[in-house]
């Protein structure tokens, strides 16, 4: 498999990563040294196995539904980069 | 005193040999003369550090005082602790105080410990050597021209030099084991669940696992007996009964069964780590322990299946870093979208981003089965080896780390070079068992060989017993760096 400049661009643009024309070009080399890597994998049979998502086959556990977090809207907001009135800040997203 | 194990230090304070603030003071003066060269902390608080010290010291007069009061212990940098600048390594967060206490940190202050600082770590807990830190590398204290290993590298120097009595690592892919092993130090990584992983910033989320670092299994035992147990605000926290991690470790070794995989002694594996390996199965054999051969036939498979699953969990977890809430955003900026652009691609490094794309290409439409899936399919084949191996064995033993420290900027801009290091740890991740390193001997350029002992689930208890055993007829983990 080899990704092309055109596949990386979109993967930045999924994540949200600004890359200038350069760094998609280095990204595009690495990625496609990590999927040979990682392409050692389409030659397992594993036909009948069933995934696994973590170690502990557990269910999720379930708690009462009950507010449990007390308010601490001013400690998380001394730490954001722009807020006002209480609120975050963030460029104009409505006309 | 630097010598001296946990159990020694909290007798001297229980004594009043020693005050708990002198102790500080000693490492304290030690960090910043040491620090400077090795880059083992990000941040040190000796003001906070002080007064936790004041309040052990208080706690140890009224005879309140738990078996780790009083002692200082350093934190990676990857658990949020209130009123301290945690940052994760990356730049993302370089001005994050956290407004709370992740849950490993909470168990430290009830148990009166004293935080000494916060460890230096790969950015967001990627990588194998502490190389892709925004706050520079760490120096490896038996040759700072090398790397201590990552991701808990600034713990493992620091344990190394005497810059801590004992720390906190997080192991994703090795990075508790693999750094303990280039540090000539001792590390544990527990079975995933039971340390909380609350407030332990998120890499991903099914493999990281939190875990003590330090100069003995001895240490480990201790310092496990105050970082288990269950946690509710951890939803994948195991819900079991709190153990006392000390209580087998003077058991003898008679009868005790070790399996060699013959996939961890195949090519791959320089001949002084495999010298120092195999000199340490001879050890075990005279202290009582039969040898059996078994197989991990799908432990190749490992990195590759890693190398979908961490980044894919990663790319989710750090999708949160947006620069609205908390940590950096972009000086200049045009609307939303290109806010969050600019603020990702300016406070992530290389790696991180390198991770967060793999992981939104494997996770993205028309590709989630091949890659997502078919991980998760062959972690089971992972997993279902270790349950047939513990069939025949009590313990699985081999190397932690194909090679002894490289140098700095040895493997270059070359990622997959990189991932190869971890090649032994990452299945033990994938299979959610629990894994540790200890000393066991010195390589090329005298640097120290870390063994690595995998356990069946939940078996901490019997992994300690097995290194104290070892430790108390060896004494590679006592050798300290000279010459720093």
């Amino acid at each position: 498999m080899s990704l092309s400049t055109q596949d990386v661009e979109k993967v930045a643009r999924l994540a949200r990563l600004a890359m200038t024309g350069e760094e998609i070009e280095t990204a595009r080399a690495q990625l496609n040294g990590i999927f040979d890597l990682i392409a050692e994998m389409q030659a397992v049979d594993t036909s009948g196995v069933e995934p696994m998502s973590h170690s502990q086959d557990l269910s999720q556990r379930l708690r009462e539904d009950r507010v449990t977090e007390s308010d601490q809207r001013d400690a998380f907001q001394r730490i954001a980069p722009q807020v006002e009135a209480g609120l975050y800040l963030v460029p104009k997203v409505i006309e | 005193m630097l010598e001296s194990s946990l159990q020694q230090l909290g007798a001297a304070l229980r004594a009043k040999k020693i005050s708990s603030v002198e102790l500080t003071q000693l490492y304290l003066d030690r960090m910043a003369r040491l620090n400077p060269r090795l880059n083992a902390y990000i941040t040190l608080n000796p003001e906070i550090s002080l007064a936790q010290a004041k309040a052990a010291d208080a706690r140890l007069a009224a005879g309140t005082a738990e078996p780790l009061t009083g002692i200082p212990v350093a934190q990676k940098d990857i658990f949020c602790a209130k009123d301290w600048l945690t940052t994760c390594g990356s730049k993302m967060l370089h001005n994050f105080v956290s407004p709370y206490d992740a849950h490993i940190i909470s168990q430290f202050n009830n148990a009166g410990a004293v935080n000494l600082g916060k460890t230096n770590m790969d950015e967001f807990a990627m990588g194998s050597s502490n190389e892709t830190s925004h706050y520079g590398p760490v120096k490896n204290p038996w040759d700072t021209q090398r790397v201590p290993g990552g991701s808990s590298g600034g713990t493992a120097s620091a344990v190394a030099a005497r810059l801590c009595a004992a720390a906190t690592g997080t192991d994703t892919g090795g990075s508790i084991r693999q750094p303990a092993a280039l540090c000539g130090i001792s590390g544990l990584k527990p079975t995933y669940g039971v340390c909380s992983r609350y407030g332990m910033i998120a890499f991903a989320s099914s493999l990281d696992q939190a875990g003590p670092m330090g100069r003995s299994a001895e240490d480990l035992a201790l310092m496990m007996n105050v970082m288990a147990g269950f946690d509710e605000r951890d939803s994948t926290s195991l819900q079991r009964d709190n153990e006392d991690y000390t209580r087998d470790l003077n058991k003898p070794l008679t009868g005790l069964r070790i399996g060699l995989p013959k996939e961890f002694f195949a090519e791959g594996m320089g001949s002084d780590v495999a010298k120092a390996i195999e000199a340490a199965i001879a050890e075990y054999k005279k202290l009582g322990a039969t040898i059996v051969d078994i197989s991990l036939p799908n432990s190749k498979l490992s990195v590759p299946v890693y190398y979908v699953l961490a980044p894919a969990e990663a790319s989710s977890n750090l999708s949160r870093f947006d620069g609205v809430r908390y940590g950096y955003r972009a000086p200049e900026y045009g609307d939303l979208a290109d806010m969050y652009e600019k603020s990702r691609a300016q406070g992530f490094g290389a790696e991180v981003k390198r991770r967060i794309m793999i992981g939104t290409y494997v996770l993205s439409h028309g590709y989630y089965d091949a890659y997502y899936i078919k991980a998760q399919k062959i972690r089971r084949l992972i997993a279902q080896d270790f349950v047939e191996a513990y069939k025949h064995c009590d313990v699985i033993m081999g190397p932690t780390s194909p090679s002894t420290a490289f140098k700095l900027g040895e493997k270059g801009d070359d990622p997959v070079q990189m991932y190869l290091s971890d090649i032994y740890t990452i299945a033990v991740n994938l299979a959610g068992l629990p894994g540790m390193s200890i000393p066991c001997g010195f390589g090329d350029n005298n640097m120290p060989v870390g063994l690595q002992i995998i356990g069946n689930y939940f078996d901490e208890a019997r992994m300690l017993n097995v290194a104290h055993q070892y430790q108390l007829a060896t004494d590679w983990h006592s050798r300290a760096p000279q010459g720093l």
